[in-house]
Formats: C-alpha cells, sequence, structure tokens
C-alpha cells in the first residue's frame, strides 16, 4: 500500500468538497474491493474519503411503495432485515449471496454500486428492479445509472446517499458463481410489477449490467419460465476468459432467466 | 490396545498450539537488527537482462542495500541444483541449464527475481523496490509443453537443445510392440495432466542470521527436510562449510511437497545476511508463491492398453512431455521418470510396458514434486485406461480389474517395482458394498427424471511411498540416500525425547511418534516429546514426503527404542541382581523370569544415570541410543476409490453425489490421523479433477496468479467421504506400515473423471472439469445420444 490522505469528514457537504479538493481522491465506503486493491498497489488514491463519520447514510427504511436503503447499510444488514425479507425477498436472498461473511459484514451497497465491478451481484438488483439511486445532487434512475465497467453516471464529487427499490409484485434472483472468486459469472435478475417487467444481466456482459428486452416482452405476456423457452441471448460482446466462453455466459443467462422467474413464483 | 498406543485415536497433542494462535511459524520469528528483504522480480516470462541500475533504490528511505545478480555472482554463490541424474535413452546426462538465485544475464519466467532489496521495514523495500530499473530485451516465450520442442521454438536454456532436457525410458519396447501387434482390443487416450500450485497455507520465509564471531550462519526456514536443506546449500551452494550453517525448520504450516526444494529466496537470504551483517528475513506474499514456489504436475501423454480377447492387460506403452519449467527444481527430474514410470503397471499383472517421458523447459514457474509426485500422473494413466478400456470391450469396469489384480506376492512388475504386500479384490469388494455400486442403476434412473446426468468411476491405485532403499534410489540416480535417523534420550526422570530426521508440517509426528513410544516403553504419551527440524539437535535427516515419516522414520525410531529397551534391561539386571537375558520388560515394568522380582520404568531410568548399581566397567551410565533405519523395499499402499456424481447438464455443475475410499495402508498408529490425510488427500484429487488449473497465457503470464482466478476447493466443493480400510501388512518394515499421505490425491483424479465421463457418455472431458467444461461436454453427450 502507498501512503495516502485519510478523510473523516462528518457531513457530506465536507466529504464533497474533500474530493473535489483532493488530488485524485477516493471515497471509501465497506472498502471490500478498494483496501484489497490498494494492498496490492493496483490503485494508489491521494486521499481517502471515508464516509463512516457521516451520520444518516446508514439503515432501511420501508415506504408505502418502496425500500430505501442508506449507501453505508452493510449488506448482512439488507440481508437480515425483515422489511427487505418480507418486501423484497429476492433482494435479501441476492445480497446473501455477495461474497462471503466477513465481505457481507464490511461491504456496503453504495460501495457496490458506485463500484459497478461488471460481476457484483447489487448492479442486478439495482436494474432488475428499476432502482433510484439517490445522490448529494440528483436522482438517478437505475436505467442511467450504469455506464460500463466500472463506470457510472456519478461525477467525481457525487456521493449515494441511498437507493430506493420499487417493491415488485414478484422478483427472482439466481446466480451462477465462478468457480474461483464467486463473484456472479452469469446472474439474472427478473421482476414484475405495475410498471412491467424487468429482467437483468449481471457476469456476463462487457459492458457490464443490462436488461434483456425480448426476455421482458416474452414474460410481460406470460409470467412463465416456458415463456423463455427458445430466446437466445447472442454471444457478441459477452465475457470470455478461464471460467466460460462468451457462448456459455450467453446460455447460462437463459438458464438463469428461467430459474429466477420459478424462483419467484 | 492401549488408549494411547498404537492403533488408538488419540487427540493431537500439537493442534493446541496450532488452533490458539501459539504456533511457532518462520514468519512469527523476529531477530534483533533485522532487515527486511523484497525481490525485484521480472514481468517478463523470457529477456535478456540488459542492464540494472540500483542507483535511485539504493537512495530511497531505509534502505540498506540493493544486491544483483551480477554482486552474487562476484561472490561466487553456486547456483541451486537438481540432485537426481536422469540419463537419456542414449546414455546421455541431463541437460541441466545454470539455475543462479539472482538472475544476471536472462530471466526465464514471470518472477524471476533479478535484485534485492534490503531495508529497515518491508514498506521502505517495496518502495525502493519499485526504484531499481532494468532494462530488458524481451524475447518471445513458449509456455506449453507440448510445442517447446518444436523447431524454431524460443530457447530457454541453450545448454539444452529444443528445450530437452531428457529423453528417457523405462521397460521393454519389442515385447510391448509385440504385445501391441497381437492385441484383440488397444484401448488409446490422449491425457493431459493439469498444472497445479501447491498453495500450501503458509508461504514460504526465510531468516538468515549471521554470526560474525563465529563465521556462522542461522536459517530458519519454512522446510519439509532441513538437514537436506543444509548439505546443498552448503556443498553445492558453498555458503558455508556444513558445521558452520544451522538450518532450522520450525511449525510449518504445510508442504504438499512444495517445500522439499532448496528456493533461491534462502540462499539469498544468506549470502546477504553475511554482506549486511544483519539478519535478513523475507517472507513471501500470497501473490509470489503463485509465481515461484515449485509447481506440480504438467503433463502430456498419450497412452495406449492391449488386451486379449478374455479382457486380460496385455502391454501398456505411454509417451509423456513433462514440463519442468524454467529451471529444474531440486528432485524436478526424478518426478516424471522413477516416482511415474515405475507405477504404470498399477495393481495388474502386465506382462509388458513400455513408456517414454521427454522432459522439456518452457518459460514458466519450475515443476516439482507435489502430493503424489508422478504417482497421480501414473495412477490417472493406468485407471483411465482401465475404465475406458473396460466401456469399450462392454466389460463391467470392476470386473475387468477383478481380471487382471495382481494376486500373488511377491510380484515384479516390468517397471522396476516388487510390489511386497496386497490384497486389491478386498478393497475393491469392500468399495463396492460401501458404494451400493449393484442400485447404481436406479440411482442413475432417478436422476434422469429430474434431467440430471449421472456417473460412476472407479480407480483401484497403487503408490510407492516409504521413499526409499538408499541403494536402489542411488543406483537410479538421487544424489543422496533416503534412509532415516532416530534418537531416544531417555531422562532420569523417565521421560523420553524422540529426536528425529523427520519434520512435521501438518502430518501430526509430535502424537504418531509419541504413541510408538508409550507403547513400547509403556509410559504417558505426556512424557514423550519429538524433537525435529533444527540441524543442531537432531544429527541428521532426509526430512518428510513421499509417506515416509511412518514407514521408513518410525522404523528408525523402532530400532533406537530396540537399544534402549536392551540397555534398560541392562540396568534392570544390575538392580535386580540378575543377567539382562533374564529380564522381560512389559507395559513400563522389568521382571525377573519366573520370579516376583519387579522394578519400574522410572526406577531404572535414574539408575542408568545414578549409576549407583554398576560400574563404569560394567556398564556406560546414561539412556540414549541413536539409530539409522533404512528399508528394504519401497511400501505400495493401495486401495479402491468410487466417485458417483450428478450433472446438470444445463450448467455443467458436477455434484459430488457420493465418495467412498477404501484404502490399505498397512499397521495404522492413529485411525483419526489417518482419516484427516484421507480426507486432505482426496480434497486436493478433487481439486486438480474438478477445480485447479494452473493457467500461462502465450506471453507466459501466469493468468491464475491468484484465488480470484486459481479455484482452490473449500468446504462446500466437496461431499462427505465414506472412508473405510483393508490391512495386508506391510512386511518391509518392522511396524508393517505403508504410508497414507498421498493417497487421496492420488486416486481421486481417475475416479472423478471416470464418473464425469461416465455421466456424460464420452471420454473427451479435461481437468479441470469446470462447469464450463462439463457443460460443454455434456452437449456433445446429448447430441451423440440423439443420434
Amino acid at each position: 500500500m502507498y501512503a495516502f490522505t485519510y478523510e473523516r469528514p462528518k457531513n457530506i457537504a465536507d466529504a464533497a468538497k474533500l474530493l473535489k479538493k483532493a488530488d485524485d481522491g477516493k471515497i471509501l465506503a465497506g472498502g471490500q474491493t478498494l483496501l484489497p486493491a490498494m494492498k496490492l498497489r493496483l490503485a494508489s488514491p491521494g486521499t481517502l474519503v471515508d464516509l463512516s463519520g457521516i451520520k444518516g447514510l446508514s439503515g432501511i427504511k420501508k415506504g408505502g411503495k418502496d425500500i430505501t436503503i442508506g449507501a453505508m447499510t452493510k449488506h448482512v444488514e439488507v440481508m437480515k432485515s425483515a422489511d427487505v425479507q418480507k418486501a423484497i425477498p429476492a433482494l435479501a436472498h441476492l445480497v446473501s449471496l455477495i461474497g462471503d461473511p466477513a465481505v457481507r459484514n464490511r461491504g456496503t451497497i453504495g460501495g457496490s454500486l458506485a463500484n459497478n465491478d461488471p460481476s457484483a451481484d447489487y448492479p442486478a438488483a439495482a436494474l432488475g428492479l428499476g432502482a433510484t439511486i439517490h445522490t448529494n445532487k440528483r436522482k438517478v434512475d437505475a436505467d442511467k445509472f450504469f455506464k460500463g465497467l466500472f463506470e457510472t453516471a456519478l461525477a467525481g464529487d457525487e456521493i449515494i446517499e441511498s437507493v430506493s427499490f420499487p417493491v415488485p409484485e414478484k422478483a427472482g434472483y439466481e446466480k451462477f458463481p465462478n468457480p474461483a472468486s464467486r463473484f456472479a459469472l452469469v446472474g439474472v435478475f427478473v421482476s414484475k410489477s405495475k410498471d412491467g417487467v424487468r429482467v437483468a444481466v449481471t457476469g456476463a456482459s462487457e459492458s457490464g449490467v443490462f436488461r434483456v428486452k425480448e426476455m421482458e416482452a416474452a414474460l410481460a405476456k406470460n409470467w412463465s419460465a416456458k415463456a423463455l423457452d427458445g430466446i437466445k441471448v447472442p454471444a457478441k460482446n459477452m465475457i470470455a476468459d478461464l471460467h466460460g466462453t462468451a457462448e456459455y455466459r450467453a446460455h447460462l443467462i437463459g438458464v438463469m432467466a428461467r430459474r429466477a422467474v420459478t424462483a419467484a413464483g | 490396545m492401549s488408549a494411547t498406543g498404537i492403533g488408538a485415536a488419540v487427540r493431537r497433542k500439537e493442534d493446541h498450539r496450532f488452533i490458539t494462535g501459539t504456533g511457532n511459524y518462520t514468519s512469527d520469528i523476529t531477530r534483533p537488527g533485522e532487515v527486511r528483504a523484497y525481490f525485484v522480480r521480472s514481468p517478463h516470462a523470457h529477456a535478456t537482462i540488459k542492464k540494472v541500475d540500483v542507483k535511485a533504490a539504493e537512495k530511497m528511505p531505509g534502505v540498506v542495500a540493493v544486491l544483483t545478480g551480477a554482486d552474487l555472482a562476484g561472490d561466487k554463490i553456486g547456483g541451486l541444483i537438481c540432485g537426481w541424474a536422469i540419463f537419456s535413452k542414449d546414455g546421455s546426462p541431463m541437460k541441466a541449464g545454470a539455475h543462479p538465485a539472482i538472475a544476471a544475464d536472462k530471466v526465464r519466467c514471470v518472477g524471476d527475481a533479478v535484485a534485492v532489496v534490503l531495508a529497515e521495514t518491508l514498506a521502505q523495500a517495496r518502495d525502493a523496490a519499485e526504484k531499481v530499473k532494468v532494462d530488458y530485451g524481451t524475447l518471445p516465450s513458449v509456455v506449453d509443453p507440448a510445442k517447446a520442442q518444436a523447431k524454431g521454438a524460443p530457447q530457454v536454456h541453450d545448454v539444452a537443445p529444443n528445450n530437452t532436457i531428457y529423453e528417457w525410458h523405462l521397460g521393454d519396447k519389442a515385447a510391448t510392440d509385440a504385445a501391441f501387434a497381437s492385441a484383440k482390443h488397444v484401448t488409446k487416450l490422449d491425457i493431459v495432466n493439469n498444472r497445479l500450485v501447491p498453495n500450501a497455507m503458509e508461504p514460504r520465509a526465510a531468516i538468515a542470521e549471521y554470526d560474525q564471531g563465529n563465521d556462522s550462519l542461522t536459517l530458519w526456514n519454512t522446510s519439509q527436510n532441513p538437514h537436506v536443506a543444509r548439505l546443498v546449500i552448503s556443498a553445492f551452494i558453498g555458503m558455508a562449510p556444513e558445521h558452520k550453517l544451522r538450518v532450522i525448520a520450525p511449525d510449518v504450516g504445510g508442504g504438499f511437497g512444495s517445500k522439499i526444494f532448496i528456493y533461491p529466496e534462502e540462499v539469498v537470504a544468506l549470502w546477504a545476511s553475511r554482506r549486511v551483517k544483519r539478519p535478513v528475513k523475507w517472507v513471501s506474499d500470497r501473490s509470489e508463491a503463485f509465481l515461484t514456489d515449485a509447481h506440480g504436475r504438467d503433463h502430456v501423454t498419450h497412452a495406449e492398453m492391449a488386451f486379449d480377447a478374455s479382457g486380460k492387460i496385455t502391454g501398456l506403452r505411454a509417451k509423456t512431455i513433462a514440463n519442468l519449467g524454467a529451471y529444474m527444481s531440486t528432485f524436478s527430474s526424478s518426478v516424471p521418470t522413477y516416482l511415474y514410470a515405475t507405477l504404470l503397471s498399477g495393481q495388474y499383472a502386465i506382462p509388458s510396458i513400455y513408456c517414454e517421458v521427454d522432459a522439456v523447459y518452457t518459460n514458466t514457474a519450475p515443476v516439482d514434486a507435489y502430493r503424489g509426485a508422478g504417482r497421480p500422473e501414473a495412477t490417472f494413466v493406468v485407471e483411465r485406461l482401465v475404465e475406458v478400456g473396460a466401456r469399450e470391450q462392454g466389460i463391467d469396469p470392476a470386473e475387468l480389474r477383478r481380471r487382471n489384480f495382481v494376486k500373488s506376492f511377491p510380484h515384479q512388475t516390468p517397471v522396476i517395482m516388487a510390489y511386497d504386500a496386497g490384497d486389491y479384490n478386498a478393497s475393491l469388494t469392500k468399495a463396492m458394498e460401501m458404494a451400493d455400486y449393484k442400485n447404481f442403476g436406479k440411482r442413475k434412473a432417478d436422476s434422469e427424471k429430474k434431467g440430471k446426468l449421472r456417473g460412476i468411476g472407479f480407480s483401484t491405485y497403487i503408490e510407492a511411498c516409504g521413499i526409499a532403499p538408499s541403494q536402489a534410489v542411488g543406483s537410479l540416480g538421487a544424489g543422496v540416500g533416503l534412509w532415516e535417523s532416530a534418537e531416544v534420550r531417555v531422562n532420569p526422570t523417565g521421560s523420553v525425547e524422540i529426536l528425529t530426521g523427520s519434520h512435521s508440517h501438518g502430518q501430526g509426528h509430535e502424537t504418531t511418534f509419541a504413541q510408538l513410544v508409550s507403547e513400547r516403553l509403556g509410559v504417558p504419551i505426556e512424557t514423550v516429546s519429538v524433537v525435529h527440524g533444527d540441524t543442531d539437535k537432531v544429527q541428521f535427516g532426509m526430512g518428510t514426503y513421499g509417506s515416509r515419516s511412518g514407514a521408513v522414520g518410525m522404523s528408525a525410531i523402532v530400532k533406537a527404542l530396540d537399544k534402549v529397551e536392551a540397555k534398560a534391561k541392562k540396568v534392570a539386571g544390575y538392580m535386580m541382581e540378575a543377567s539382562a537375558d533374564d529380564i522381560e520388560f512389559k507395559n513400563g515394568s522389568f521382571t525377573v523370569k519366573g520370579t516376583d522380582k519387579k522394578v519400574g520404568w522410572g526406577d531404572v531410568t535414574l539408575n542408568a544415570y545414578i549409576a549407583h548399581k554398576f560400574t563404569g566397567g560394567q556398564l556406560e551410565p546414561g539412556l540414549k541410543e541413536g539409530a539409522f533405519y533404512d528399508p528394504t523395499n519401497f511400501t505400495f499402499p493401495a486401495g479402491c476409490h468410487i466417485a458417483e456424481v450428478e450433472i446438470d447438464p444445463d450448467t455443467g455443475k458436477t455434484e459430488i453425489a457420493n465418495w467412498v475410499a477404501v484404502d490399505d495402508f498397512g499397521v495404522i498408529i492413529n485411525p483419526m490421523i489417518v482419516e484427516g490425510q484421507v480426507h486432505g488427500g482426496i480434497a486436493q484429487g478433487i481439486g486438480q479433477a474438478l477445480l485447479e488449473g494452473a493457467s500461462y497465457n502465450s506471453d507466459g503470464q501466469l493468468v491464475t496468479g491468484s484465488f480470484m482466478d486459481y479455484t482452490m476447493p473449500r468446504a462446500d466443493d466437496l461431499p462427505n467421504f465414506k472412508v473405510g480400510t483393508t490391512v495386508t501388512k506391510c512386511p518391509s518394515n518392522p511396524l508393517g506400515i505403508k504410508g497414507c499421505g498421498e493417497a487421496g490425491a492420488i486416486a481421486a483424479p481417475a475416479a472423478l473423471i471416470n464418473a464425469i465421463t461416465n455421466a456424460v457418455g464420452h471420454e473427451k472431458v479435461p481437468m479441470p472439469a469446470s462447469p464450463s467444461a462439463v457443460w460443454k461436454a455434456a452437449q456433445g453427450g446429448m447430441k451423440r445420444a440423439a443420434e
């Protein structure tokens, strides 16, 4: 790890100022990606702005039609939340599949979404449920938030404060883990609500999390695993590596999507 | 059997300190005034070194010295060696390229050291290492052993044209070819035995300390055989005379073979300590371990098996290319030769065998012994051939094995080994019962109803352990003898210290060796301590690998205990005024035959030291005896593993539905420890077959350089194991022990691949059989079924 300046502001405004001022500043949320990268000397931010001293960034609120989760809420809190388990059990299930107990006890939803790892689980839930990301500057729809590999709509001094998930009628998440890292080789989140059907895929694409419109259209007509039969996701632009070819990943999208629909009921 | 003697499942004495964090590993040791070493390593797989500029690094804060390969050569420190000479078919010796501890002219794999930085702290050393400027002239690289000998392939060492180290063979070619010419059926397979990264829990480490007053050196390191390390570093590398070098291997957290070898970093630490006159500490991080620990396996083989009309095996022939990486590691040459081809007879009476092995250099990490070392590769060849041969001939695989088993002993194979004892039918029969083999068809039908593929596979393996008779290995090229030493020191109060040349790095010697003493001397196990891993305490020893510590190490203890008992009887004789010949020793008491005279162990040990009952002319005081034991033969553990799998054809995910292991290890000292060894071995075997595989890209970069990409087995990847034993005593050592440390890793891959290929209906399944590979294979299988 290289030397860096550590800041622990007490409010969002100060955090934003520090980020703006810093030469190569980075937000420290749960640190489950950033800190290992720093230890391996693969990341070398000049300043770390730790959000853990800011009150009110953590916690889960149940509204009439949605669940709002503070950016610094740890995965384990979402996994164990009675409100989440009741309103969106697929979300609690997804969180239970992130990393391992150590990661789930430190990692945060804001950190995961801001990092936008193409194989992370949370982006599939945000896109698959049509979440809204609340920052210190604005509200961003999930559809406009994710911009490809490790890229988001966030500006340099923009900080996620919370994420609102509309409560769907039905939702399901199925993940086929990478055998080594246990990140998603392919993860598919499906949901059905008044606003329509969403199918979001993580782990598979070179461009990060994405929606499969053809599957959404088929499921909107007929909410059943069978409705997805015959729909092939093209292998073009799928990740190909040691753990699976592009064709394998494309194939798994169909398998996981059908299983997610079945799990959603 | 006593509660703590031979055969008792005594809890491991050493575990308390390990699980309470009070062990003493090399990296736990801090020497006053130590500096930290950090190596500058090559990012290129193959390049000339044009210039190493250390000026900027030397000026960094905390830096004590920056040393290069030129400095090492200037001090005339010798290169690392390979200690087993192999000769090619034409009689020419193997072509070993130079292996300097720090590269001076050329780097040959990613991770090759080009400089070392010594600094007050590790962080300072790392910072300074980034300032070392190395001007490389990059060269094309070769990583695939099958391509290494091709015309025009990049040359790793000038001394080895076509990257060929040796072209070795074993067996009778003419007789084998004749067997194939008259065969009724021939089974042919192309096999890649995948490269593995050992990944012991504790990474390698070394602390070297130069004592100016005595002009001597002490090395603490993570070694499986500290005496051999001392011998090599002294006699071959020329660091210091043997009596001026002490090597201590304290608690060591796993080795699996990878810590047998003498590595560049410990040599550099010793040399650097003498140069800077301060202790030098180096601890590998996990990333370095992936790049620089000797890897395992990496064979490419074409193998054929000939059968007659009755399904009898009449011949086996194999051609193997073994990848030894960029340099020949300490015992690398022996692994694909005498530890491999000598086991190609398996459990079968095969009249003729012929095996050719070409060993090649590539721009990859060195490859050497890894749990099983050659024997897993041999077992995989034999057990795949037998299973596929059975399928092709429409014979039940168990039945085909039975027809071919060796049934009388001793049995001389065509490939050197003389099997001394075994009952292969017994372990097969017991395993089939435990696996409920007869109802497999019903279970397969049930799986098919759920849309799953089910398969079952056997592996009736054999290994040669108890390594090894010195004269025999000497005649095969070994640079050392493979006996073992022991010293039994009995204290005046009757407690006992066992000094052994074996080294425990997870095997539980502190418990099993104490059990032997408890049984023999009738003393409580708590009063026995085991001393190992320090060249100043134990006179000499050959260390622990090749499942040798029970069969060879404990046999040496038996010999020393025999001497202790003989002398203790003399002491007891003087105490009871009787002839030593009339003394009987049982359960810790000495009695005079035919009388009620009796003295206890503690009385005798005290009298041995106070020496009041005899004169110096009659008997030497004291009670301490040593022994060297050289085995008369290898031992031959064998058994049967049966794997049953259920595969999801939609994802290619393989679930291990059942695993049965029935092993014949001869006499077992501690069944709990043996079961643990079996579990660990199977876990590594399943790892090889299903999960693990080191992968280099064509530029020689290790793609699987971390646990993010290298799939280490985890608890949830493994099933519950059903473990059983059968026993034939080993006639070749006094305890009847065969050894258990490697069996699981040797047996498991063939059983699992046999099960998976059975499930998918064809033989084209690679290792590791990852979900993506099995999915692809299952697609092919289903297509074939549909046709």
